[in-house]
């Protein structure tokens, strides 16, 4: 019961007065505001954009990273590619480093803007955790999953993207199975893949419901589509994801006695010695 | 009516009511169990009048048109949002587990004051006709309306406040202040109407923010649990791609 403050008879009499009289008609004329804050919109668009802009990425990074399994030459021509060998003429790793540079900024942009709709506190985590168990709707379970596999990114995509950084010359068949195998880091691509996958697939499904796009014209049939796809898109990958993994590891098992040694093409052994080449292959 | 040796003997349920009182200091929340026999074409909401009637006459829940109207008779069916009266007991488990809708003051049982919530979410987001002039013309013909904007504006005016959707909500159960799809629905419907004469900039001041249309995170459990099947999904897209692009 809210307290009242009561002065004198008159104040109280009057007190009770307003209480007691009929609400008031509410107003209905415009009154329209001077300034907006688009923050809220901005945000909202900005973990659109970048949400969307990492998701193809990552779809496009799996494919060439799953070059391997068509062979070890054509992953090195991969490899070699994203350093600018084909433009330049020599290989420019520097390349690489920016090019994980400016995804962890987008990354980390997403993860930051994505972060105000997270749970921030063990009431709210358990809110949705008793309402999720609680509905059994597929949606919100999808949305839990997001939240898991966000939080999982945020920590090992940091590291996956530190090493790409400091280290951009150390990707190739050898390079690259070397650092899963005998650097022990197939853990972290075996979380990673999982994570990803189902963060992208779901993620990109959200912002699909999210914003009406594409709706057709029965929105309803369009979401069992759009679900669909999600699933198969999820699985596709990630068994793609599993296949190349074991590519590499197996590359790595085979090689880990000579770890550290790269990879050089047969066709250009026969320039191995040859001044002109710069650095050694990976 | 005679039972024949081909009619199946009528199940016997077991319907499991979250009890609590809110008013009496000596009441704490208890499932109480009540067994009853399966009719034909039996709803909750003859089940529990049925309860009310022979077991126990202080069980509280709430109806009023027994027909899915009023949105009266809101509560959890098993864990799920949904309306007593619409709900066939033949789609049900024999144990059925009932509990008020969260979110909502508790008035006791299954009976909760979604009145209260509504009236409040209705005066933030000012969910009335606003025009250009402080007084309205009582006098003057009202504008005509092309019969298929009239037809859209009534798809969203079908709207019962159940407060399902907002039970159904991800959002709203993390964060109170939520408006929910039953606001954004609302917001959605003012805006078709062509005799609210508010800008975009003024519905994006009642929603602009993340209690509003930003905080929704789409999981649609509203559009899911929503008893009228009303197109949510579509209409919190629509008012976020308005409000978002907003000139």
């Amino acid at each position: 019961m809210k307290k009242l403050k009561i002065g004198n008879d008159y104040q109280q009499i009057r007190i009770v007065q307003q209480l007691n009289k009929p609400m008031s008609m509410p107003k209905n004329h415009i009154t329209e505001p001077h300034a907006i804050n688009r923050w809220p919109a901005w945000l909202d668009i900005t973990q659109g954009v970048t949400g969307l802009a990492l998701v193809l990425f990552m779809w496009v990074h799996m494919l060439m990273v799953s070059s391997i399994l068509l062979g070890n030459d054509v992953f090195y021509f991969v490899a070699r590619m994203f350093e600018g060998q084909y433009i330049f003429g020599r290989p420019y790793p520097l390349l690489v480093s920016f090019f994980a540079a400016a995804i962890f900024v987008i990354f980390s942009v997403h993860a930051l803007v994505a972060i105000r709709h997270i749970p921030n506190s063990y009431r709210e985590y358990r809110a949705i955790w008793q309402h999720s168990r609680s509905l059994q709707h597929a949606d919100t379970t999808l949305w839990l999953i997001q939240v898991i596999t966000g939080l999982l990114l945020m920590f090992f995509a940091s590291v996956h993207l530190y090493g790409v950084f400091t280290h951009p010359g150390d990707i190739g068949p050898y390079a690259s199975s070397d650092r899963i195998v005998s650097g022990v880091m197939w853990p972290l691509y075996l979380v990673l893949l999982f994570a990803v996958e189902l963060h992208a697939g779901i993620g990109i499904y959200r912002l699909a419901l999210k914003w009406g796009w594409p709706s057709g014209k029965n929105p309803r049939q369009m979401r069992r589509i759009l679900s669909r796809a999600k699933w198969a898109i999820s699985i596709f990958f990630i068994v793609l994801g599993l296949l190349t993994l074991s590519a590499y590891i197996k590359i790595g098992i085979e090689h880990r006695e000579h770890a550290g040694e790269r990879y050089l093409p047969a066709a250009l052994q026969s320039l191995q010695h040859t001044p002109s080449e710069p650095r050694p292959e990976n | 009516m005679q039972l024949t040796e081909s009619t199946p003997a009528p199940r016997s349920l077991r319907i499991h009511v979250l009890r609590h009182n809110p008013q009496d200091p000596q009441s704490h929340p208890h499932m109480q169990t009540f067994n009853i026999e399966e009719a034909d074409g039996m709803t909750l909401f003859i089940a529990l009048n049925e309860i009310r009637e022979t077991q126990d006459p202080a069980l509280q829940f709430d109806f009023v048109c027994r027909a899915g109207i009023c949105g009266s008779c809101g509560m959890l069916i098993n864990g799920r949002p949904g309306l007593a009266c619409r709900t066939l007991t033949k789609d049900l488990d024999a144990d059925i587990y009932l509990a008020p809708l969260p979110l909502f003051e508790l008035i006791g049982d299954l009976s909760v004051d979604t009145g209260k919530w509504m009236r409040g979410m209705s005066e933030r987001l000012e969910t009335w006709i606003h025009t250009q002039q402080d007084e309205p013309d009582l006098d003057a013909l009202e504008a005509r309306m092309e019969p298929e904007l009239a037809q859209n504006i009534y798809e969203l005016e079908r709207c019962i406040e159940c407060g399902c959707c907002i039970a159904a909500c991800g959002t709203a159960r993390m964060r109170e202040e939520f408006v929910g799809a039953v606001g954004l629905n609302k917001i959605a419907r003012f805006r078709l109407d062509p005799r609210d004469a508010r800008s975009d900039a003024a519905f994006y001041e009642l929603i602009g923010n993340e209690n509003g249309v930003f905080g929704c995170m789409s999981l649609l459990g509203c559009e899911d649990i929503c008893p009228k099947d009303l197109p949510l999904s579509t209409q919190l897209a629509f008012i976020r791609r308005k409000m978002a692009f907003i000139h």
